[in-house]
């Protein structure tokens, strides 16, 4: 067990995955000498090379589009998107291209191309620095998502999206590259599209995922000085989601919220209410209830904190839960 | 010939600036004016084989079973051509994208290129496909509605169609940056490049842009091969661009050689010396082929509508088919056998492809199922046990419906 941030956990598992997959590397824009704008590819370039560790000219589409191709050719492309407002002008290239390839090819063809986006608010920046747009690609199909929340899964999860055959994105928390945490380099936590119960209860369920895990389950904590036990699912993967998980879950509770700083119209959250509904109709005490970003384009940091879900938030949607 | 010859090529000392009008800034780089620029061709419109220092000896070398081939590719998908249109009209295809006066540009350049390069299509590269050896029958896949791709690019090393056009000119880079990783990790590798066609109107896409600037700053062995065929569907040339495309390989800093596109000799010439170039390491090439859609974009377009007959005239004056004829004539390579046969060849593929098009059958749901990931996927197996449990109740309905009819 090593105690490291999640920045540093995923740089740890970059340069085990660099190490052991010679055909895989690095692109982005100031990834290199920079080591990127959060540092978490620091050292590598020195360690691996300006071939393993690639600065790329300022496109998004071009690092995509370029990557494809060298997945085509049997390369390990990982590529980093600087800020989650980014990656719209590479959208063309995931969307139509990346996500399609297998099945135009009828299978015969795959593209395993690893993008990595820091993701989510909180950190008092500009406009198109935190932003959450993971269900515009959980709706296309084609596309794995994935999103640790600790450094165990931020140094195994890379890394396995790597090994995977489709391609996965890979939505970094952060505001929460600096929590520390235990990394045990030895085992692995299993399969990465699976949720983990992070804390155990019998009330109520949050869903939480990526940045808001922490705050989930300080709500729970709090919860329970109210005499409510409250248990807490780390979803882990955005697509596919683990419903199956979550079922077991709410089928205990019978009360289920689910928290995301993206906006809840059309969200991840109304997707696991509506098929946990349909799964657990007759377990539930309460409807599903979502807690998450308002109906508006990310706000000015000045007023983030407004926004963005928080353990107040989460406790009023736990009252209107046990309300029922 | 080496003053215009190194203006087409953008390789001389004009390369893309021109001096000022007197009293302008001395650091004002001044466009280019509209118009022709300097074009190679070694056939001109009337048959004639015209003498050229740089691309010549590419044409020079070549025998005449090698010169009549080129004919014959030409011919035959002419007339696969027709054969794919009338399917569309007796409604066996959706649709279809007729290639008709770009022969020359994609036999050329496809005829340039080795087994080991690779080449990134558009949805009308019909002739490139049929110089790497697809089976064109599986072409209409696509446009039948049965496959989104229909062949396996790495067995001709001819990628699958791509219909969000510019798209693939950045996959092309990529690809040819991969060649590149490959031979830095093993020198004993063969040479290869990779052909990026796009069209006018894709040039005006930002994908076009982006992949200049990546080949260029990684140097890779990628030759971008634009068919300017002057129409966008409606849309002309003019409003893609004020100035020759070739213009702006300067820009990225590499080599831009524009070409008569209806010249299958100068488009091989042209393309040899390209991918001799890329395949050597010194970096992209951008080749505009200056052509004609004389034809419709697709059978669902009417280019009646936006387009004089005159000018549609005037690009059939310069049948690729027509030019090549009279040359391998006039130079006694090839007689009323040959054509013959040719004709002969170019109606066997026709029969051969409407055959295997009728033969095709229909598509399968759960092909489609299977192959949304490569790696098992709980969403994907949840939705097909749903819908299989939901056909076999049709199916198990049926089955009452048709014992209650014999009861």
């Amino acid at each position: 067990m090593k105690t490291m941030t999640i920045a540093k956990a995923i740089n740890e598992g970059l340069r085990a995955t660099l190490a052991n997959d010679a055909k895989s590397f690095l692109m982005g824009e100031d990834i290199g000498s920079l080591g990127g704008v959060y540092r978490v590819t620091e050292g590598l370039k020195a360690e691996f090379g300006a071939h393993r560790v690639m600065d790329t000219p300022l496109a998004e589409s071009g690092i995509i589009g370029t990557a494809i191709g060298m997945a085509l050719r049997g390369h390990r492309p990982i590529c980093e998107i600087q800020f989650d407002g980014f990656v719209f002008p590479g959208f063309n290239q995931i969307t139509t291209q990346l996500a399609k390839i297998h099945t135009r090819s009828d299978g015969q063809l795959s593209a395993p191309v690893v993008i990595r986006i820091p993701y989510g608010g909180g950190i008092g920046s500009i406009e198109h620095h935190s932003e959450s747009p993971e269900a515009l690609f959980a709706h296309t199909a084609g596309l794995r998502i994935i999103t640790p929340s600790n450094a165990n899964d931020a140094y195994w999860m890379i890394q396995q999206a790597v090994s995977c055959k489709d391609p996965v994105i890979v939505f970094e928390p952060k505001r929460r590259y600096w929590l520390k945490g235990e990394v045990d380099t030895e085992n692995n936590p299993g399969d990465p599209f699976t949720a983990h119960v992070v804390r155990e209860g019998s009330d109520a369920t949050i869903v939480a995922y990526g940045p808001l895990v922490p705050v989930a389950l300080a709500a729970a904590n709090a919860a329970a000085d109210d005499g409510h036990s409250v248990e807490v699912i780390d979803l882990r993967s955005i697509s596919p989601i683990d419903f199956d998980t979550v079922e077991a879950s709410v089928n205990k509770t019978g009360r289920l919220i689910v928290a995301h700083e993206a906006p809840t119209f059309g969200g991840i959250g109304g997707e696991i209410a509506a098929r946990i509904s349909e799964r657990c109709f007759y377990s539930l005490e309460a409807p599903a209830i979502r807690v998450g970003g308002f109906h508006m384009p990310y706000p000015v940091a000045r007023v983030e904190e407004h926004y963005l879900p928080d353990i107040d938030r989460m406790l009023e949607a736990l009252d209107r839960a046990f309300a029922y | 010939m080496g003053a215009a010859q190194q203006s087409a090529t953008g390789i001389g000392s004009e390369n893309g600036t021109r001096v000022g009008p007197a009293g302008a800034s001395a650091g004002v780089l001044q466009p280019h004016t509209v118009g022709e620029r300097d074009m190679v061709q070694l056939l001109d419109a009337a048959g004639n084989r015209r003498h050229e220092d740089t691309f010549g000896p590419y044409v020079d070398e070549l025998d005449a079973e090698t010169l009549r081939g080129f004919y014959r590719d030409m011919a035959v998908v002419r007339r696969f051509d027709a054969e794919a249109t009338a399917l569309q009209r007796q409604g066996e295809l959706a649709l279809w994208v007729p290639v008709v006066g770009q022969e020359a540009a994609q036999i050329g350049s496809g005829r340039a290129m080795r087994p080991a390069d690779y080449a990134f299509p558009t949805y009308r590269e019909h002739g490139v496909a049929l110089t790497r050896g697809l089976d064109l029958a599986d072409l209409l896949k696509l446009f039948r509605g049965i496959s989104n791709g229909g062949w396996d690019p790495r067995e001709n090393n001819f990628h699958l169609y791509t219909l969000v056009l510019a798209a693939q000119t950045l996959h092309a880079v990529g690809y040819a940056m991969g060649i590149q990783r490959d031979a830095a990790a093993d020198s004993a590798s063969e040479p290869a490049a990779v052909v990026a066609y796009f069209g006018d109107g894709a040039s005006s896409e930002g994908d076009v842009h982006e992949s200049m600037v990546f080949a260029a700053s990684f140097n890779a062995p990628v030759v971008f091969f634009c068919q300017n065929n002057n129409w966008a569907i409606s849309v002309p040339f003019e409003v893609q661009s004020k100035v020759p495309l070739v213009n702006r390989a300067g820009g990225y800093g590499f080599p831009g050689i524009r070409v008569d596109g209806n010249d299958v000799l100068a488009v091989y010439a042209v393309t040899q010396w390209a991918l001799d170039h890329a395949r050597s390491g010194k970096g992209p090439v951008l080749i505009e082929a200056s052509t004609y859609r004389v034809g419709a974009h697709t059978t669902a377009d009417d280019p009646t509508k936006y387009r004089a007959s005159a000018e549609e005239e005037a690009w059939r004056a310069k049948d690729p088919l027509q030019r090549l004829e009279t040359y391998l004539r006039a130079e006694g390579l090839a007689d009323d056998d040959f054509f013959a046969q040719v004709k002969n060849d170019g109606d066997e593929l026709a029969s051969h492809v409407r055959r295997a098009t009728l033969a095709l059958g229909g598509a399968n749901i759960r092909q489609k199922f299977a192959t949304v990931y490569a790696e098992a996927h709980p969403l994907v197996a949840e939705e097909l046990a749903w819908f299989e449990n939901y056909e076999a109740g049709f199916a198990a309905a049926d089955t009452q419906t048709s014992q209650g009819g014999a009861a």
